[in-house]
């Protein structure tokens, strides 16, 4: 513990080398022209105009702490930190396979050198991407001097990168000064319970100061340091988001307590994901056989939660080396042979030009949104229907079905429009035009949905979706995906009143557990 | 005796590098080596093997029985 504690050995010296680069960074301006003022559309959903400014200005542009910013802004994880202080029965850190896509698991560990490199390459071909998240594949705060040695070359040579971590919470109230000097403002600590008879079914063990714990006497000495670190961060200012993982009939009742709990400490966003858990994984849960929960069943637990406390609902739960828009993994074009031949120009003017024309972008969809919202204000109706979207970014209709890799949806109400969530599917398009399987596949998983927009669909997968219920609509191609949807919802309680449209209950959808294939991966992979 | 790690069960995260009090442990090509006449099982430093207290595959370090039990 003492080496691990020691900080970041040879950093300077070893940094010196990057300083040769040809890199011009601009001071940071600000992060944008519109919406600093607080009453933009903000927090963790598009439209809740709820959050302190000050707290706004921090999350805006993070893909992973704003809903609104997801459609326009990208991440990246750098995988410098192998070695992890705790087994969850969820992991199995010898699978890796690049067509897999789940935290924990990465193809290639980076040294510090080598992550700042890729930051800097991803930085200039990708100018969407404005934060550096450190995630794994073991647990950051596990590799100290990895962690906070590649945050320290990145903060120099990219000041407007934000810089945020993702820990298991073991080792965080030991590192909380260091997040601070480091300028790491997003934290994302992972909490599945706070009864140790519960964590005891979650975690085999933990490794404390030179000793290995199990059972109870782990998950309870887990959660104390998980909640002390919690509120250390809240002291400090700095912006904790908490993620927790949805295991059913293990912790899917016990996380309502988890939420109060993180609430009442500070925590800024909460996370539910489902469990990913497939026997081919090798994981004990895998293994046993233990199920994730359905659509449903998680949305209802996330709306369960969704008090005072921010939901987040667009996590793609990605590897710990994504690099790209959440939902897309550009990482495969990032080797590290690919990353030492390339010539860096880090641009920080191109980049912040960038953003400012992403800030017009987002003000315009705004606008937009809101005057569509002004159509609703006769109807009166307490019916809510779900719609799923496909998009490639931007926050457009914009994705052709078959080429959608997952399909956004959207809770209707005439409140409006609420991303309530994503689905993952398969590329059904990539082995022939319309297989039969992979589109029975796509209905699956959409199948709680009345419609899905796109941007153009063909045919026969047309006649399947009417015939599954699910209603093909590609008449908002290319728009503002709220404007669309708030159309679609007017002339659906028009059609509903005039009884054009059967008033059925929709039924349940899957949650996709296989892999997720990258963009540009050839169509052999995507088998 | 020292440990050693089965090397086709090692993930190569690193976690044992630094817990060793030894010093006794390095990578070679992504995986980690223990260097037999390093290796103390821990005995006067702490109550369990480091190496196998930390690492995420069970049955990965393991007590190499080629070498005599080590004395203090």
């Amino acid at each position: 513990m003492e080496a691990l504690m020691e900080p970041g050995r040879g950093v300077s010296e070893r940094f010196s080398k990057l300083k040769g680069l040809a890199i011009a960074v601009a001071p940071h301006q600000g992060c944008g022209s519109t919406g600093g003022s607080g009453k933009s559309s903000c927090g963790s959903s598009a439209g809740s105009g709820d959050l302190p400014p000050d707290i706004w200005e921090k999350v805006k542009n993070h893909p992973c702490y704003s809903e609104e910013a997801h459609h326009h802004y990208a991440r990246m994880h750098v995988a410098v930190a192998p070695a992890c202080n705790i087994q969850c029965n969820y992991c199995n850190r010898k699978y890796d396979c690049a067509n897999e896509s789940r935290p924990g698991v990465v193809s290639e560990r980076l040294t510090p050198e080598q992550a700042a490199r890729k930051v800097l390459a991803v930085a200039s071909e990708i100018p969407q991407m404005t934060v550096l998240g450190i995630a794994g594949p073991g647990d950051p705060l596990a590799n100290p001097d990895k962690t906070f040695g590649t945050f320290e070359r990145v903060a120099e040579a990219a000041p407007d990168i934000k810089l945020c971590l993702s820990t298991n919470g073991l080792a965080l109230p030991d590192h909380v000064d260091r997040i601070k000097d480091f300028k790491v403002d997003h934290v994302t600590i992972t909490i599945n319970m706070i009864d140790p008879e519960v964590g005891a079914r979650i975690y085999p063990w933990v490794f404390f100061r030179h000793k290995r714990y199990t059972g109870k006497d782990a998950a309870k000495l887990l959660s104390e340091r998980q909640l002390e670190g919690l509120e250390m961060l809240t002291r400090a200012g700095i912006l904790c988001k908490v993620n927790s993982v949805m295991i059913p009939g293990i912790n899917d009742d016990h996380l309502v307590e988890v939420n109060k709990a993180v609430k009442s400490r500070g925590a800024f966003l909460h996370n539910i994901m489902p469990l990913i858990s497939a026997p081919e994984h090798g994981t004990v849960f895998g293994l046993a056989g233990q199920r994730g929960p359905t659509a449903q069943e998680l949305k209802a637990l996330q709306d369960k939660c969704e008090g005072e406390m921010n939901m987040m609902r667009h996590c793609r739960q990605c590897r710990a080396d994504a690099v790209g828009l959440l939902g897309e993994d550009r990482g495969a074009e990032f080797t590290t042979e690919r990353i030492e031949s390339m010539e860096i120009q880090y641009d920080a003017q191109k980049r912040q030009s960038y953003r400012d024309s992403v800030e017009v972008e987002r003000a315009a969809r705004k606008a937009a949104r809101e005057e569509e919202l002004l159509t609703l204000a006769g109807e009166n109706s307490n019916r809510k229907i779900l719609l799923a979207v496909a998009t490639k970014g931007g926050g457009k209709v914009n994705e052709h079905f078959g080429h959608a890799k997952e399909f956004q949806i959207y809770e209707m109400s005439t409140a409006g429009s609420k991303f309530v969530g994503h689905r993952r599917v398969d590329l059904y398009c990539q082995g022939g035009y319309g297989e039969e399987d992979a589109l029975a596949g796509v209905i699956r998983a959409i199948n709680d949905c009345v419609a899905v927009l796109v941007a153009k669909i063909g045919a026969c997968p047309k006649e399947e979706l009417r015939k599954a219920g699910i209603e093909p609509v590609d008449q908002y191609a290319y728009g503002y995906i709220e404007t669309a949807a708030i159309s679609y919802y007017r002339s659906y309680l028009e059609r509903l009143k005039a009884g054009a449209v059967a008033d059925v209950e929709r039924g349940d959808a899957v949650i996709r557990q296989g892999a997720f294939v990258e963009v540009g991966a050839p169509a052999s992979q995507a088998a | 005796m020292a440990y050693k790690i089965v090397a086709s069960q090692c993930t190569g995260c690193s976690a044992c590098e630094p817990e060793c009090p030894n010093k006794a442990i390095s990578e070679k090509d992504g995986i980690f080596l223990i260097d037999p006449k390093k290796c103390t099982e821990c005995i006067g430093f702490f109550d369990e093997p480091q190496c196998v207290a930390v690492c995420p595959v069970d049955h990965t370090c393991i007590v190499d029985k080629n070498f005599p039990r080590y004395q203090r």
